[in-house]
Protein backbone atom coordinates (compact mmCIF):
# COMPACT_ATOMS: atom_id res chain seq x y z
CA UNK A 1 0.00 0.00 0.00
CA UNK A 2 1.30 3.62 -0.65
CA UNK A 3 2.83 5.54 2.03
CA UNK A 4 1.31 8.99 1.61
CA UNK A 5 1.95 11.39 4.76
CA UNK A 6 1.20 15.05 5.15
CA UNK A 7 4.12 16.13 5.78
CA UNK A 8 6.88 19.55 5.45
CA UNK A 9 9.57 19.96 3.54
CA UNK A 10 11.68 19.31 6.13
CA UNK A 11 10.57 16.36 7.44
CA UNK A 12 10.48 14.81 3.81
CA UNK A 13 13.90 15.99 3.24
CA UNK A 14 15.49 14.13 6.80
CA UNK A 15 12.99 10.87 5.52
CA UNK A 16 14.75 10.80 2.39
CA UNK A 17 18.36 11.41 3.91
CA UNK A 18 16.94 8.15 6.58
CA UNK A 19 15.87 6.04 3.17
CA UNK A 20 19.09 7.17 1.28
CA UNK A 21 20.98 5.37 4.49
CA UNK A 22 23.41 8.18 5.50
CA UNK A 23 25.74 6.93 7.46
CA UNK A 24 27.42 10.29 9.26
CA UNK A 25 25.20 13.47 9.57
CA UNK A 26 26.95 16.58 10.72
CA UNK A 27 24.90 19.71 11.33
CA UNK A 28 24.46 23.26 12.80
CA UNK A 29 21.14 24.32 13.78
CA UNK A 30 19.80 27.33 12.10
CA UNK A 31 15.72 28.46 11.21
CA UNK A 32 14.59 27.36 9.33
CA UNK A 33 16.35 24.00 8.67
CA UNK A 34 16.62 23.43 12.38
CA UNK A 35 13.52 20.87 12.12
CA UNK A 36 15.87 18.51 9.35
CA UNK A 37 18.24 18.34 12.29
CA UNK A 38 16.12 17.42 15.08
CA UNK A 39 14.43 14.85 13.18
CA UNK A 40 17.44 13.32 12.15
CA UNK A 41 19.03 13.65 15.57
CA UNK A 42 15.81 12.03 16.46
CA UNK A 43 16.10 9.00 14.32
CA UNK A 44 19.44 8.41 15.02
CA UNK A 45 18.79 8.22 18.54
CA UNK A 46 15.79 6.06 18.61
CA UNK A 47 17.84 3.30 16.31
CA UNK A 48 15.81 3.98 13.25
CA UNK A 49 18.38 5.17 11.40
CA UNK A 50 22.14 3.57 11.40
CA UNK A 51 24.48 6.81 11.43
CA UNK A 52 26.79 9.19 13.52
CA UNK A 53 25.29 12.03 14.50
CA UNK A 54 28.24 14.92 15.09
CA UNK A 55 27.43 17.85 17.07
CA UNK A 56 29.74 20.31 15.77
CA UNK A 57 30.09 24.22 16.63
CA UNK A 58 29.68 25.28 13.24
CA UNK A 59 28.60 25.20 10.00
CA UNK A 60 32.23 25.56 8.63
CA UNK A 61 32.58 22.42 11.20
CA UNK A 62 29.98 20.35 10.07
CA UNK A 63 30.84 20.65 6.18
CA UNK A 64 35.06 19.92 7.03
CA UNK A 65 33.56 16.70 9.07
CA UNK A 66 30.86 15.52 6.49
CA UNK A 67 34.12 16.36 3.71
CA UNK A 68 35.94 14.16 5.92
CA UNK A 69 33.48 11.31 6.59
CA UNK A 70 33.05 11.12 2.58
CA UNK A 71 36.76 10.83 1.94
CA UNK A 72 36.78 7.05 3.60
CA UNK A 73 33.73 6.52 2.02
CA UNK A 74 30.73 6.99 4.18
CA UNK A 75 27.37 8.34 2.48
CA UNK A 76 27.47 11.92 4.75
CA UNK A 77 24.61 14.97 4.60
CA UNK A 78 24.11 18.15 6.15
CA UNK A 79 21.84 20.98 5.96
CA UNK A 80 21.83 24.35 6.90
CA UNK A 81 20.45 27.83 5.84
CA UNK A 82 21.51 31.38 4.78
CA UNK A 83 23.93 32.93 7.34
CA UNK A 84 25.11 29.19 8.03
CA UNK A 85 25.36 28.48 4.21
CA UNK A 86 27.33 31.75 4.32
CA UNK A 87 29.64 30.16 6.93
CA UNK A 88 30.37 26.92 5.14
CA UNK A 89 31.17 28.89 2.24
CA UNK A 90 34.97 28.00 2.56
CA UNK A 91 34.38 24.44 2.74
CA UNK A 92 32.01 24.04 -0.12
CA UNK A 93 34.83 24.84 -2.41
CA UNK A 94 36.74 22.74 -0.17
CA UNK A 95 34.58 19.79 -0.61
CA UNK A 96 33.97 20.69 -4.82
CA UNK A 97 38.11 20.57 -5.15
CA UNK A 98 38.36 17.48 -3.06
CA UNK A 99 35.53 15.98 -5.38
CA UNK A 100 33.27 13.89 -2.61
CA UNK A 101 29.42 13.24 -3.04
CA UNK A 102 28.21 15.41 0.05
CA UNK A 103 24.92 16.30 -0.68
CA UNK A 104 23.39 19.21 1.29
CA UNK A 105 19.76 20.25 2.04
CA UNK A 106 19.81 24.27 1.72
CA UNK A 107 16.55 25.62 3.24
CA UNK A 108 16.55 28.74 1.48
CA UNK A 109 16.58 32.06 3.76
CA UNK A 110 17.24 35.82 3.18
CA UNK A 111 20.84 37.05 4.20
CA UNK A 112 21.75 39.60 7.21
CA UNK A 113 22.10 41.81 7.64
CA UNK A 114 19.24 43.44 8.13
CA UNK A 115 18.44 40.15 9.87
CA UNK A 116 16.16 37.67 8.41
CA UNK A 117 14.64 34.74 8.74
CA UNK A 118 12.08 34.56 5.88
CA UNK A 119 12.75 32.95 2.21
CA UNK A 120 14.30 34.11 -0.79
CA UNK A 121 17.22 32.28 -2.50
CA UNK A 122 19.90 34.59 -1.99
CA UNK A 123 22.26 32.31 0.20
CA UNK A 124 21.97 29.60 -2.61
CA UNK A 125 23.13 32.17 -5.39
CA UNK A 126 25.72 32.96 -3.25
CA UNK A 127 27.08 29.61 -3.42
CA UNK A 128 26.80 30.04 -6.83
CA UNK A 129 31.03 29.68 -8.37
CA UNK A 130 31.71 27.07 -5.72
CA UNK A 131 31.58 24.10 -7.93
CA UNK A 132 28.55 22.22 -6.14
CA UNK A 133 25.46 21.38 -8.63
CA UNK A 134 22.15 23.19 -7.28
CA UNK A 135 18.49 21.54 -8.05
CA UNK A 136 15.76 23.60 -6.67
CA UNK A 137 12.59 21.87 -5.50
CA UNK A 138 9.14 23.88 -6.12
CA UNK A 139 6.95 20.86 -3.95
CA UNK A 140 7.48 19.11 -0.68
CA UNK A 141 7.77 15.81 -2.75
CA UNK A 142 10.15 16.80 -5.22
CA UNK A 143 12.34 17.47 -1.82
CA UNK A 144 12.07 14.18 -0.87
CA UNK A 145 12.60 12.72 -4.65
CA UNK A 146 15.28 14.82 -5.37
CA UNK A 147 17.67 14.33 -2.60
CA UNK A 148 17.51 11.06 -3.11
CA UNK A 149 18.45 11.19 -7.04
CA UNK A 150 21.51 13.97 -5.37
CA UNK A 151 23.09 10.83 -4.42
CA UNK A 152 23.08 9.18 -7.48
CA UNK A 153 24.29 11.91 -9.49
CA UNK A 154 26.77 13.06 -6.64
CA UNK A 155 27.84 9.49 -6.12
CA UNK A 156 28.23 8.64 -10.22
CA UNK A 157 30.13 12.35 -10.81
CA UNK A 158 31.89 12.69 -8.04
CA UNK A 159 30.87 16.26 -7.40
CA UNK A 160 28.81 17.34 -4.04
CA UNK A 161 25.16 18.40 -4.96
CA UNK A 162 22.84 21.15 -2.96
CA UNK A 163 19.34 20.50 -2.73
CA UNK A 164 17.68 23.87 -2.53
CA UNK A 165 13.92 24.21 -1.18
CA UNK A 166 12.40 27.60 0.20
CA UNK A 167 12.07 28.44 3.81
CA UNK A 168 8.54 28.23 5.22
CA UNK A 169 7.02 28.08 1.88
CA UNK A 170 7.57 24.85 1.69
CA UNK A 171 9.97 24.12 4.89
CA UNK A 172 7.29 24.88 7.24
CA UNK A 173 4.22 23.99 5.12
CA UNK A 174 2.57 20.44 5.40
CA UNK A 175 1.45 18.65 2.29
CA UNK A 176 0.93 15.13 0.93
CA UNK A 177 4.18 13.53 0.49
CA UNK A 178 4.66 10.00 -1.48
CA UNK A 179 7.20 8.20 1.02
CA UNK A 180 8.91 5.24 -1.25
CA UNK A 181 9.78 1.96 0.12
CA UNK A 182 13.22 1.23 1.45
CA UNK A 183 13.89 -1.64 -0.45
CA UNK A 184 12.47 0.45 -3.85
CA UNK A 185 15.12 3.21 -2.79
CA UNK A 186 17.99 0.70 -2.10
CA UNK A 187 17.82 -0.65 -5.50
CA UNK A 188 18.00 2.51 -6.76
CA UNK A 189 20.82 4.15 -4.46
CA UNK A 190 23.20 0.80 -3.33
CA UNK A 191 25.76 1.22 -1.36
CA UNK A 192 28.70 3.24 -1.04
CA UNK A 193 31.50 1.02 -3.58
CA UNK A 194 33.88 1.32 -0.70
CA UNK A 195 36.13 2.62 -3.25
CA UNK A 196 36.78 5.86 -1.01
CA UNK A 197 39.75 8.11 -1.66
CA UNK A 198 41.54 6.98 1.55
CA UNK A 199 41.93 3.47 2.00
CA UNK A 200 43.42 1.53 4.97
CA UNK A 201 47.21 1.08 5.00
CA UNK A 202 47.76 3.49 2.35
CA UNK A 203 49.59 6.57 3.04
CA UNK A 204 48.98 9.28 1.70
CA UNK A 205 48.97 13.09 1.44
CA UNK A 206 45.42 14.68 0.49
CA UNK A 207 45.03 17.94 -1.45
CA UNK A 208 48.04 19.23 -0.44
CA UNK A 209 49.91 21.94 -2.12
CA UNK A 210 49.94 22.44 -5.40
CA UNK A 211 52.20 24.40 -8.08
CA UNK A 212 51.04 25.92 -11.04
CA UNK A 213 52.51 23.61 -13.59
CA UNK A 214 52.43 19.95 -13.74
CA UNK A 215 54.73 17.88 -12.77
CA UNK A 216 56.96 14.68 -11.24
CA UNK A 217 55.83 13.64 -7.73
CA UNK A 218 59.01 11.99 -5.29
CA UNK A 219 58.37 8.69 -7.14
CA UNK A 220 58.44 10.50 -10.91
CA UNK A 221 54.97 10.39 -12.02
CA UNK A 222 53.92 13.18 -13.84
CA UNK A 223 50.90 15.27 -11.80
CA UNK A 224 48.29 17.52 -12.66
CA UNK A 225 48.83 21.13 -11.94
CA UNK A 226 45.93 23.07 -10.29
CA UNK A 227 44.41 24.10 -13.70
CA UNK A 228 44.29 20.91 -14.40
CA UNK A 229 42.28 19.54 -11.72
CA UNK A 230 40.54 22.51 -11.93
CA UNK A 231 39.23 22.28 -15.44
CA UNK A 232 37.97 18.83 -14.66
CA UNK A 233 35.88 19.59 -12.31
CA UNK A 234 34.14 21.96 -14.76
CA UNK A 235 34.15 19.32 -17.76
CA UNK A 236 32.58 17.03 -15.23
CA UNK A 237 30.05 19.67 -13.86
CA UNK A 238 28.97 20.22 -17.88
CA UNK A 239 28.74 16.08 -17.75
CA UNK A 240 26.61 16.44 -15.30
CA UNK A 241 23.64 18.11 -17.17
CA UNK A 242 22.92 14.63 -18.73
CA UNK A 243 23.57 12.94 -15.34
CA UNK A 244 20.84 15.03 -13.87
CA UNK A 245 18.11 14.60 -16.84
CA UNK A 246 18.79 10.72 -17.01
CA UNK A 247 18.70 10.14 -13.35
CA UNK A 248 15.50 11.46 -13.37
CA UNK A 249 14.28 9.73 -16.27
CA UNK A 250 15.70 6.29 -14.15
CA UNK A 251 14.02 7.79 -10.68
CA UNK A 252 10.74 8.32 -13.31
CA UNK A 253 11.14 4.31 -14.33
CA UNK A 254 11.22 3.40 -10.96
CA UNK A 255 9.27 5.59 -9.13
CA UNK A 256 6.33 6.77 -11.64
CA UNK A 257 7.58 10.22 -10.91
CA UNK A 258 9.90 12.64 -13.42
CA UNK A 259 10.55 16.33 -12.08
CA UNK A 260 11.80 17.49 -15.90
CA UNK A 261 14.88 16.51 -15.61
CA UNK A 262 16.85 19.95 -15.78
CA UNK A 263 14.10 22.21 -16.80
CA UNK A 264 9.99 21.78 -16.59
CA UNK A 265 8.02 23.13 -18.91
CA UNK A 266 4.12 24.03 -18.00
CA UNK A 267 1.57 24.87 -20.55
CA UNK A 268 4.32 25.59 -23.09
CA UNK A 269 3.52 24.07 -26.34
CA UNK A 270 1.42 26.74 -28.02
CA UNK A 271 2.98 29.88 -25.63
CA UNK A 272 3.81 32.83 -27.15
CA UNK A 273 5.04 34.12 -23.77
CA UNK A 274 7.17 32.67 -20.63
CA UNK A 275 7.45 33.13 -17.52
CA UNK A 276 11.11 31.92 -16.01
CA UNK A 277 12.24 30.55 -12.56
CA UNK A 278 12.77 28.86 -9.56
CA UNK A 279 12.01 26.83 -7.08
CA UNK A 280 8.43 27.81 -5.55
CA UNK A 281 8.07 30.65 -7.26
CA UNK A 282 8.14 28.93 -10.45
CA UNK A 283 5.17 26.68 -9.09
CA UNK A 284 3.39 29.65 -8.46
CA UNK A 285 4.00 31.29 -11.88
CA UNK A 286 2.04 28.44 -13.04
CA UNK A 287 -1.21 29.85 -11.14
CA UNK A 288 -0.44 33.44 -12.98
CA UNK A 289 0.23 31.60 -16.54
CA UNK A 290 -3.48 30.13 -16.40
CA UNK A 291 -4.75 33.77 -15.40
CA UNK A 292 -2.66 35.26 -17.91
CA UNK A 293 -4.53 32.27 -20.48
CA UNK A 294 -7.93 33.40 -19.56
CA UNK A 295 -6.86 36.80 -20.58
CA UNK A 296 -5.76 35.93 -23.76
CA UNK A 297 -2.22 35.93 -23.55
CA UNK A 298 -0.95 32.32 -24.53
CA UNK A 299 1.58 32.16 -21.45
CA UNK A 300 3.95 29.05 -20.28
CA UNK A 301 6.21 28.63 -17.07
CA UNK A 302 9.72 27.28 -17.32
CA UNK A 303 11.26 26.09 -14.03
CA UNK A 304 14.97 25.54 -14.11
CA UNK A 305 15.82 23.04 -11.33
CA UNK A 306 19.11 22.44 -11.94
CA UNK A 307 20.75 26.06 -11.73
CA UNK A 308 24.33 24.52 -11.22
CA UNK A 309 25.18 23.28 -13.82
CA UNK A 310 23.39 25.66 -16.17
CA UNK A 311 21.18 24.33 -18.65
CA UNK A 312 21.77 26.58 -21.35
CA UNK A 313 21.08 24.38 -24.77
CA UNK A 314 17.55 23.03 -23.01
CA UNK A 315 16.40 26.97 -21.77
CA UNK A 316 17.70 27.81 -25.66
CA UNK A 317 15.62 25.13 -27.19
CA UNK A 318 12.26 25.29 -24.80
CA UNK A 319 12.55 29.18 -25.27
CA UNK A 320 12.97 29.47 -29.31
CA UNK A 321 9.71 29.99 -29.99
CA UNK A 322 8.40 32.47 -27.68
CA UNK A 323 7.92 36.40 -28.07
CA UNK A 324 8.11 37.42 -24.35
CA UNK A 325 10.50 36.19 -21.39
CA UNK A 326 9.49 37.24 -17.98
CA UNK A 327 12.03 36.48 -15.38
CA UNK A 328 10.79 36.48 -11.61
CA UNK A 329 13.45 35.51 -8.93
CA UNK A 330 14.55 35.90 -5.18
CA UNK A 331 17.90 37.20 -5.67
CA UNK A 332 20.45 39.69 -6.84
CA UNK A 333 23.54 40.31 -7.92
CA UNK A 334 24.16 43.26 -6.32
CA UNK A 335 25.20 46.13 -8.49
CA UNK A 336 23.96 44.16 -11.35
CA UNK A 337 20.63 42.72 -11.82
CA UNK A 338 18.99 38.84 -11.10
CA UNK A 339 21.49 36.38 -11.37
CA UNK A 340 19.24 33.75 -13.05
CA UNK A 341 18.04 36.55 -15.49
CA UNK A 342 21.77 37.55 -16.25
CA UNK A 343 22.34 33.46 -16.90
CA UNK A 344 19.38 33.30 -19.50
CA UNK A 345 20.03 36.22 -21.24
CA UNK A 346 23.81 34.88 -21.77
CA UNK A 347 22.41 31.44 -22.65
CA UNK A 348 20.13 32.71 -25.40
CA UNK A 349 22.52 34.98 -27.10
CA UNK A 350 24.81 32.27 -27.45
CA UNK A 351 21.58 30.16 -29.57
CA UNK A 352 20.72 33.69 -31.11
CA UNK A 353 17.53 34.20 -29.85
CA UNK A 354 16.35 37.30 -28.78
CA UNK A 355 13.15 37.24 -27.05
CA UNK A 356 11.99 40.54 -25.40
CA UNK A 357 13.31 39.46 -21.95
CA UNK A 358 12.41 41.42 -18.80
CA UNK A 359 13.73 40.72 -14.94
CA UNK A 360 12.00 41.38 -11.71
CA UNK A 361 13.38 41.09 -8.78
CA UNK A 362 10.77 39.69 -6.20
CA UNK A 363 10.19 38.37 -2.72
CA UNK A 364 13.44 39.32 -1.00
CA UNK A 365 13.33 38.79 2.64
CA UNK A 366 10.21 36.77 2.78
CA UNK A 367 7.84 39.46 1.14
CA UNK A 368 4.74 37.82 0.02
CA UNK A 369 4.48 37.50 -3.80
CA UNK A 370 0.87 36.69 -5.51
CA UNK A 371 0.11 35.81 -8.34
CA UNK A 372 -1.78 39.06 -9.20
CA UNK A 373 1.49 40.38 -8.81
CA UNK A 374 3.09 38.33 -11.51
CA UNK A 375 0.25 38.55 -13.81
CA UNK A 376 0.42 42.72 -13.75
CA UNK A 377 4.21 42.40 -14.23
CA UNK A 378 4.49 39.78 -16.89
CA UNK A 379 1.54 41.56 -18.31
CA UNK A 380 3.34 44.81 -18.68
CA UNK A 381 6.68 43.15 -19.84
CA UNK A 382 4.71 41.80 -22.88
CA UNK A 383 2.29 44.80 -23.91
CA UNK A 384 4.76 47.70 -22.72
CA UNK A 385 8.95 47.84 -23.52
CA UNK A 386 11.04 44.95 -21.57
CA UNK A 387 12.52 46.46 -18.53
CA UNK A 388 14.50 45.09 -15.25
CA UNK A 389 13.41 46.05 -11.85
CA UNK A 390 12.25 45.20 -8.44
CA UNK A 391 8.44 44.28 -7.39
CA UNK A 392 6.62 45.45 -4.88
CA UNK A 393 8.89 48.29 -3.47
CA UNK A 394 7.69 50.51 -0.80
CA UNK A 395 9.69 53.37 -1.09
CA UNK B 1 34.63 6.21 -10.64
CA UNK B 2 37.41 4.48 -9.22
CA UNK B 3 40.79 4.25 -7.91
CA UNK B 4 42.63 5.63 -11.40
CA UNK B 5 39.73 8.31 -11.92
CA UNK B 6 40.55 9.71 -8.48
CA UNK B 7 44.50 10.47 -8.79
CA UNK B 8 43.40 12.55 -11.59
CA UNK B 9 40.70 15.16 -10.55
CA UNK B 10 41.92 14.83 -6.98
CA UNK B 11 45.10 16.09 -5.79
CA UNK B 12 46.96 13.54 -3.66
CA UNK B 13 50.10 11.94 -3.02
CA UNK B 14 52.68 9.71 -1.18
CA UNK B 15 54.15 11.20 1.56
CA UNK B 16 58.01 11.44 0.55
CA UNK B 17 61.11 13.77 0.42
CA UNK B 18 60.62 15.95 -2.50
CA UNK B 19 56.80 15.49 -2.97
CA UNK B 20 56.59 19.69 -2.33
CA UNK B 21 59.20 19.69 -5.20
CA UNK B 22 62.84 20.84 -5.21
CA UNK B 23 62.20 23.23 -2.05
CA UNK B 24 65.85 24.00 -2.29
CA UNK B 25 65.67 26.62 -4.69
CA UNK B 26 63.44 28.83 -2.54
CA UNK B 27 66.33 29.61 -0.52
CA UNK B 28 67.81 32.93 -0.50
CA UNK B 29 69.84 32.58 2.94
CA UNK B 30 71.72 29.39 4.02
CA UNK B 31 72.04 27.82 7.16
CA UNK B 32 75.67 27.07 7.94
CA UNK B 33 76.28 25.02 11.34
CA UNK B 34 79.55 25.65 13.37
CA UNK B 35 80.13 21.89 14.95
CA UNK B 36 82.26 23.47 17.69
CA UNK B 37 79.40 25.55 18.98
CA UNK B 38 76.88 23.02 18.89
CA UNK B 39 76.36 20.62 22.18
CA UNK B 40 76.50 17.60 20.12
CA UNK B 41 73.74 15.96 22.65
CA UNK B 42 70.80 14.83 21.86
CA UNK B 43 69.11 16.79 24.87
CA UNK B 44 69.10 19.94 22.40
CA UNK B 45 68.25 19.22 18.38
CA UNK B 46 65.95 22.59 19.35
CA UNK B 47 67.05 22.95 15.65
CA UNK B 48 66.24 19.04 14.63
CA UNK B 49 62.78 19.85 16.45
CA UNK B 50 62.04 23.41 15.16
CA UNK B 51 62.89 22.45 11.29
CA UNK B 52 59.43 23.00 9.58
CA UNK B 53 60.73 21.10 6.60
CA UNK B 54 62.21 18.30 8.77
CA UNK B 55 65.44 18.49 6.57
CA UNK B 56 68.00 18.41 9.70
CA UNK B 57 69.25 15.33 10.60
CA UNK B 58 68.72 13.97 14.52
CA UNK B 59 72.84 12.73 14.34
CA UNK B 60 75.92 14.22 15.32
CA UNK B 61 77.48 16.05 13.68
CA UNK B 62 74.22 17.83 12.34
CA UNK B 63 73.80 17.89 8.34
CA UNK B 64 71.33 20.12 6.37
CA UNK B 65 69.26 18.46 3.68
CA UNK B 66 70.58 21.94 1.31
CA UNK B 67 68.02 20.04 -1.54
CA UNK B 68 64.92 20.92 0.54
CA UNK B 69 65.65 23.56 2.85
CA UNK B 70 63.80 26.35 2.34
CA UNK B 71 66.57 28.64 4.48
CA UNK B 72 63.33 30.28 6.30
CA UNK B 73 66.15 30.42 9.05
CA UNK B 74 63.87 28.92 12.36
CA UNK B 75 66.84 26.69 12.87
CA UNK B 76 69.45 29.73 13.57
CA UNK B 77 66.58 31.36 15.65
CA UNK B 78 66.27 28.94 18.02
CA UNK B 79 69.47 27.36 18.48
CA UNK B 80 70.33 28.89 22.51
CA UNK B 81 74.06 28.41 21.11
CA UNK B 82 73.85 30.35 18.22
CA UNK B 83 75.50 27.54 16.48
CA UNK B 84 73.68 28.26 13.09
CA UNK B 85 74.60 31.46 11.11
CA UNK B 86 72.05 32.35 8.07
CA UNK B 87 74.43 33.18 5.11
CA UNK B 88 73.16 35.11 1.87
CA UNK B 89 72.88 32.96 -1.39
CA UNK B 90 72.06 29.27 -1.60
CA UNK B 91 75.53 27.34 -1.04
CA UNK B 92 76.49 28.59 2.45
CA UNK B 93 79.10 30.69 1.28
CA UNK B 94 81.06 27.82 -0.38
Amino acid sequence: MTDIRIINANEAAALAAQLCRVQVVAAYPITPQTPVTEDLAAMIERGDLKAEYLTVESEHSAMAAVVAASQVGARVFTATSANGLLYMHEMLHWAAGSRVPVVTACVNRGVGAPWTILNDQQDSIAQRDTGWMQLYCRNNQEVLDTIIQAYRIAEQMLIPVMVCYDGFVLSHTNTPVEVPDQEDVDRFLPPTDGKHLIQEQERMNLNPLILSDPRPDASGEMKPGYMEFRFRLQEDLISSLDAIDRTDKEYGRQFGRVWGGLVWEYRMNDARHALVSMGSLASECTIAADTMRKQGLRTGVVGIRAYRPFPAEALAETLRRVETVAVFEKDISYGYGGAVASDLKAALFDANLRPRLSSFVAGLGGRDVRPEQIVQAATDAILKEPTSRWMDVRL
Amino acid sequence: MAEDTNKLIVARSAPAAGEAGRTGDWRSHTPVIDQDRCTGKDTCLLCWLYCPDGVISSEFPLEIDIEYCKGCGVCAEECPRDAITMVEGRTGGD
